[in-house]
């Protein structure tokens, strides 16, 4: 059984159909790529999956459960994490706070009151710090990171939750391809504890670290496949190169 | 790969925080104070004291949690209203009873009014919660000046002296230290809360709501949970009003004191628990000087207001804000994060 199974799923904005009977199935432990030309629906599927906005029909399952109609805070404490296309790391906390923050979502409230994982989480914190290459930066303000690190860090805290499916909204937006390679580095070893869907614009990063791409157009799957099926497809093709 | 990591020099970031010396020096004025002035002026200023309590509550709604509330009079004044009410009718002084019963009011009618404008389906406006709070405050006003059970407009005198076993609790130094301990006490429980991993969830909720959200925290929670600590405080230091100035009217429950409260926070300096006790000191201490002032007595609140305009509008960090930085009033929350190459753990808790 898929970790996550999205089946019929549509959205309309106004007068604009934004998803349009959309069927996505996400195994666990793969790495799943949304790809599409711009305004497709990628980025508004991956923002019902995580509860940003409900889907108006269709459902998304998630892990068993049927999260459809779910709020994003519960969706969150069933696995499922988000980064969101603009970096929404916390500027005026540290570095370190952004990441304790991320890790103790999950405690009760008068445990945070307590402080009483403080200690506990520290070496938690100190490791994602060290694999994201942030450690020196530990005490800095997030927002004075550079916009390749404040992404780091957000993929950082996404994962902080141990979560079953992470959802990337454009991880390398506005990266030097030296940053780019550094993420996807960053990003295999995860496949051991996790899925994920990313959406990207940049078709090589995808490419190379996928297992499975699903295409979209104008709030359809045009095609859905293994990274080398969707390379042959004529009519991704046909999208890519007279619309793109 | 490591240089894009380590582009940005280290910096050391030894700069000196300025709250715990702030700290000290309102502790010492705290302690010293009925020493140095006269009795009448220790009477005024233990009102300053218990005041402060209720600006501290104002700040940790809106300072630390983004809850604008224009309503903390209700609290303060609901609670002067029912320890009043408990003297005159049934003739219960006793401090050990009045305190909690005070803080239980506060209490209970933050959740009354908090169930209601927080925990909706959807995250309130800034302006409902506002408007609602304001409301609310407006709406009792209203309803205590009408009502002749508790003195309508009048108010109600309170007849006896707060009581500790036989000894009457006279307004005065005895008064003005058992205040100030309880401002003491007031000031730490609070601080402990928004420097522990429960005020690192509302620093971040102050910054980006929704993204907290998505970690899945249930923001409303924490906000009515803070918005009832908050009312609790605003209980207590109503009761204790009450029996301070041995009377309470609907202008201790209503929108003139409420939105003291928010310009005590403001002039201040909201977000630092301290700076809410430096607007009061300095709000009470320019209005008692100015209405004594030849020059200005027949208009010394348009003056006043003229000052507050200009800080809140030059400084919207408040007074404290000209000598405390934004990063030392966010602080840290981690353990030796400013310690790196130390075990933390031999360390205190490192928060600022």
């Amino acid at each position: 059984m898929a970790l996550l199974e999205v089946q019929g799923v549509g959205k309309t904005f106004g007068a604009l159909r934004a998803l349009d009977g959309v069927d996505v199935s996400v195994q666990a432990n793969t790495f799943h790529g949304l790809i599409g030309p711009n305004g497709s629906g990628k980025s508004t599927l991956l923002k019902a999956i995580a509860g940003a906005h409900l889907a108006d029909d269709g459902t998304i399952t998630f892990d068993g459960s049927d999260i459809t109609r779910m709020r994003a805070a519960d969706r969150a404490r069933l696995g499922l994490s988000l980064k969101f296309q603009i970096t929404a790391v916390l500027p005026e906390l540290s570095v370190y706070d952004n990441l304790l923050l991320s890790i103790q979502a999950d405690e009760p409230v008068w445990a945070l009151v307590r402080s009483r994982s403080r200690a506990e989480s520290h070496d938690r914190v100190m490791d994602a710090l060290e694999r994201f290459r942030l450690a020196d930066r530990a005490d800095d303000l997030a927002g004075e990171l550079s916009h390749g690190l404040q992404q780091w860090l957000e993929i950082a805290m996404a994962l902080m939750r141990r979560p079953k499916l992470l959802l990337l909204d454009e991880p390398t937006g506005g990266m030097s391809p030296e940053e780019r390679r550094a993420t996807g580095e960053l990003l295999m070893p995860i496949k051991d504890d996790c899925a994920l869907v990313i959406v990207e614009h940049d078709l090589d990063f995808i490419k190379d670290i996928c297992d499975h791409l699903t295409v979209l157009d104008q709030g359809r799957v045009l095609d859905d496949g293994t990274v080398a099926e969707i390379e042959a497809s004529p009519k991704v093709q046909e999208v890519y190169t007279t619309r793109v | 790969m490591a240089e894009i990591a380590q582009s940005r020099p280290k910096i050391a970031r030894r700069q000196m925080r300025v709250i715990p010396i702030v700290e000290a020096v309102l502790l010492a004025l705290l302690i010293a104070m009925p020493l140095l002035v006269s009795d009448f002026l220790t009477v005024i200023i233990t009102r300053m004291v218990i005041l402060a309590m209720l600006a501290i509550s104002f700040d940790l709604c809106w300072g630390y949690s983004g809850i604008m509330t224009f309503g903390q009079a209700l609290y303060f004044g609901m609670a002067g209203y029912v320890v009043a009410l408990l003297a005159n009718k049934a003739g219960f002084v006793q401090f050990w009873g009045v305190i909690p019963i005070g803080m239980a009011t506060g209490l209970l009618a933050a959740l009354f009014v908090g169930w209601f404008l927080l925990l909706g389906k959807r995250t309130p406006e800034i302006i409902f919660v506002a408007l609602g709070t304001l409301t609310a405050s407006y709406a009792a006003e209203r309803m205590v000046a009408g009502w002749q059970w508790v003195g309508a407009g009048n108010g109600m005198t309170v007849y006896d002296f707060l009581k500790i076993g036989d000894y009457e609790l006279e307004p005065g130094i005895v008064f003005y230290y058992i205040a100030a301990a309880i401002l003491v006490l007031v000031y730490l429980a609070s601080r402990y809360l928004v420097r522990s991993q429960f005020g690192l969830v509302l620093a971040g909720m102050r910054q980006n709501e929704e993204r907290l959200a998505f970690f899945g925290y249930k923001v409303q929670v924490f906000k009515a949970l803070v918005f009832c600590f908050a009312g609790m405080i605003a209980g207590l230091s109503g009761a204790l009003y009450a029996y301070h100035e041995g009377f309470i009217g609907p202008g201790s429950m209503g929108i003139v004191l409420s939105t003291y409260a928010v310009l005590y926070g403001l002039f201040g300096g909201a977000g630092t628990l301290l700076g809410p006790v430096i607007g009061v000191i300095a709000i009470e201490s320019i209005s008692f000087t100015l209405s004594d002032l030849d020059a200005v007595k027949s208009f010394w609140p348009v003056v006043l207001g003229i000052i507050l305009l200009v800080v809140v509008a030059y400084k919207p960090t408040g007074l404290l804000g000209f000598v405390v930085s934004q990063r030392e009033r966010i602080g840290t929350f981690g353990i030796g994060t400013s310690r790196r190459g130390e075990d933390p753990r031999k360390s205190d808790d490192g928060a600022a």
